[in-house]
């Protein structure tokens, strides 16, 4: 609550029975939850109110969870930093003068505060993940398809999966077994089932990774951070003291993720939120002039800076002569990255990573350059281009400040990386 | 939303990237996403712009890739369900009349 973590605080009592019964869970703001306003951190929805819930939010009622409030975000999840929020920046309760991370940075915050046991977050470019990381506590990014989006505001629907934040491994584990699964509502849903695997992520939660080979990308530890690769190295050799064998591995795509993220989220953000026309929802100013004149005061209003900059940068990206330069070559860029991961996984069960190449940033730092902001999504990004599941854990800090250590598995691998990451808690 | 009021030729037509970015290509862009822009945000979008489209064109070092995207048939047969009343779906609107949207006029 002294953090800004919660935009909307309330209590929404689910059954009086199930798995999350008698625990409090935290929901990101771009969640919909029927009856209680939904703001996605923008002062565009400062008043709307879903009627409808969202499948996850649905599925932690089911569970018997108590719903706490919604959380702070960057506006519709374009931040790294928690700071481009219409109701204010959120503080690091892990870290006292840096942001929490973003753009999930409220649901991180209050996990970290102990203001709720577990949090929902979304992750487009690693907005689980960062926050997590910097917060002190864990965060998954499930595979594309495993939870509904169903009722989640999109901003990049291609990328982005609802992930669970909490305290331990083996708690994120039990809140995802809650949220997975298909939903008719959302037709990019898969049964894990189809996949191979099954939904007992909790109980994979059991340290056990004696013969786990696990392979590190060279391309995203060399630019890190000094005191975050000495917290990665110490947390590798003590999965190396546990039976685990560690190998080099190159990822040559992976340098140019963040370019290609960026340009396929603005371009399906600038898409998305053409739906604030201040109509059928969204501020309206009652402007005169006509429907385009109207449209884009509404809009000039409604959305930050942040969100300014994305939509007219993905409106450019996607404007006739230019699609083929930024946005196929984004996609192009996209498959490679697929291939890269396909290729490392047939020689390793899982990726490592730090989570963030840096240390929690000070509270402005980045705010008058986006693309510093952006490069420190270099971690992160290529995961999402890629479809697949990744943990942050905690592990140590540098300097008093949190590092963040990423897994990364195969497609519907939840499990292995759950595992993994059970190892260094 | 399809109508474009500028024309291609008044501005911005540069895919080669080399003439930079300004003010008036800012405009343009604001333009089509209908987001009207605020105190300096043109010069501090342009120069920031240049920046970031700069970044952006280390995609050209991107090798032409193979795609093969695995394709599922998602298509069911069309069933009629419940869903939300009229009421619900208008809750939002700012103005509204005979159960439908009110917005402003179109030109």
């Amino acid at each position: 609550m002294e953090h800004n973590g919660y935009i909307t605080e309330t209590e929404i009592q689910g059954r009086p029975d199930g798995p999350l019964a008698g625990r409090t869970v935290a929901v990101k703001d771009n969640l919909s939850t029927e009856g209680v306003r939904t703001t996605c951190g923008s002062a565009m929805l400062e008043a709307y109110v879903p009627p409808y819930d969202a499948t996850v939010v649905e599925r932690l009622k089911q569970a018997g969870a108590t719903i706490t409030g919604k959380t702070n975000m960057d506006e519709f999840g374009m931040g790294t930093t928690t700071e481009t929020s219409a109701f204010g920046a959120v503080e690091n309760p892990a870290a006292p003068g840096r942001v929490p991370g973003g753009s999930s940075g409220g649901s991180a915050a209050v996990v970290a505060a102990g203001d709720a046991d577990l949090a929902l977050g979304t992750d487009t470019g690693g907005s689980v993940r960062c926050p997590a990381a910097f917060c002190g506590v864990v965060g998954i990014k499930p595979t594309y398809g495993l939870v509904s989006r169903y009722g989640l505001v999109a901003y990049a629907n291609s990328l982005e999966q609802v992930g669970p934040i909490a305290p331990t491994v083996t708690e994120a584990a039990e809140l995802l077994e809650v949220i997975a699964g298909p939903d008719s509502h959302d037709a990019t849903t898969h049964d894990a089932t189809d996949h191979g695997t099954d939904y007992e992520f909790a109980a994979a939660a059991d340290g056990d990774v004696d013969g786990l080979t696990v392979g590190v990308p060279t391309e995203l530890l060399d630019g890190a951070h000094e005191g975050v690769r000495e917290q990665f190295r110490a947390a590798i050799e003590s999965l190396e003291s546990q039976g685990v064998t560690t190998q080099a591995v190159s990822l040559p795509s992976v340098e140019h993720a963040v370019e290609a993220y960026y340009v396929i989220a603005m371009g399906e953000a600038s898409s998305n939120l053409a739906r604030y026309d201040g109509v059928r929802y969204g501020v309206s100013g009652g402007y005169d002039g006509d429907w385009n004149d109207s449209f884009a005061r509404s809009r000039e209003a409604g959305f930050g800076e942040e969100v300014k900059r994305r939509v007219l940068l993905g409106t450019y990206a996607l404007s006739a002569g230019y699609q083929d330069k930024y946005y196929r070559k984004a996609q192009d860029a996209r498959a490679w990255v697929q291939q890269d991961f396909d290729a490392a996984f047939e020689s390793v069960d899982v990726l490592a990573s730090p989570t963030m190449p840096v240390p929690p940033f000070e509270r402005g730092e980045s705010l008058d350059d986006p693309l510093q902001m952006y490069l420190a999504d270099a971690n992160t990004t290529p995961v999402n281009l890629a479809n697949l599941p990744a943990i942050s854990v905690p592990v140590g800090e540098t300097d008093g400040l949190p590092v963040g250590l990423q897994f990364v598995g195969p497609a519907f691998g939840e499990k292995t990386i759950i595992r993994a990451g059970s190892a260094l808690s | 939303m399809t109508e474009v009021r500028d024309t291609p030729d008044e501005r911005g037509d540069d895919p080669d990237g080399d003439e930079g970015v300004d003010t008036g290509t800012v405009a343009h862009v604001a333009g089509l996403a209908r987001v009207d822009l605020a105190g300096d945000e043109p010069e501090r979008f342009a120069a920031q712009f240049e920046e970031i489209l700069g970044y952006f064109e280390t995609l050209d070092e991107v090798p032409e890739i193979e795609r093969d995207p695995e394709l599922t048939n998602v298509m069911r047969p069309d069933e009629v369900t419940e869903s939300l009343d009229r009421e619900a779906a208008l809750r939002n609107a700012s103005e509204t009349e005979d159960g439908q949207f009110k917005g402003p006029r179109v030109s």
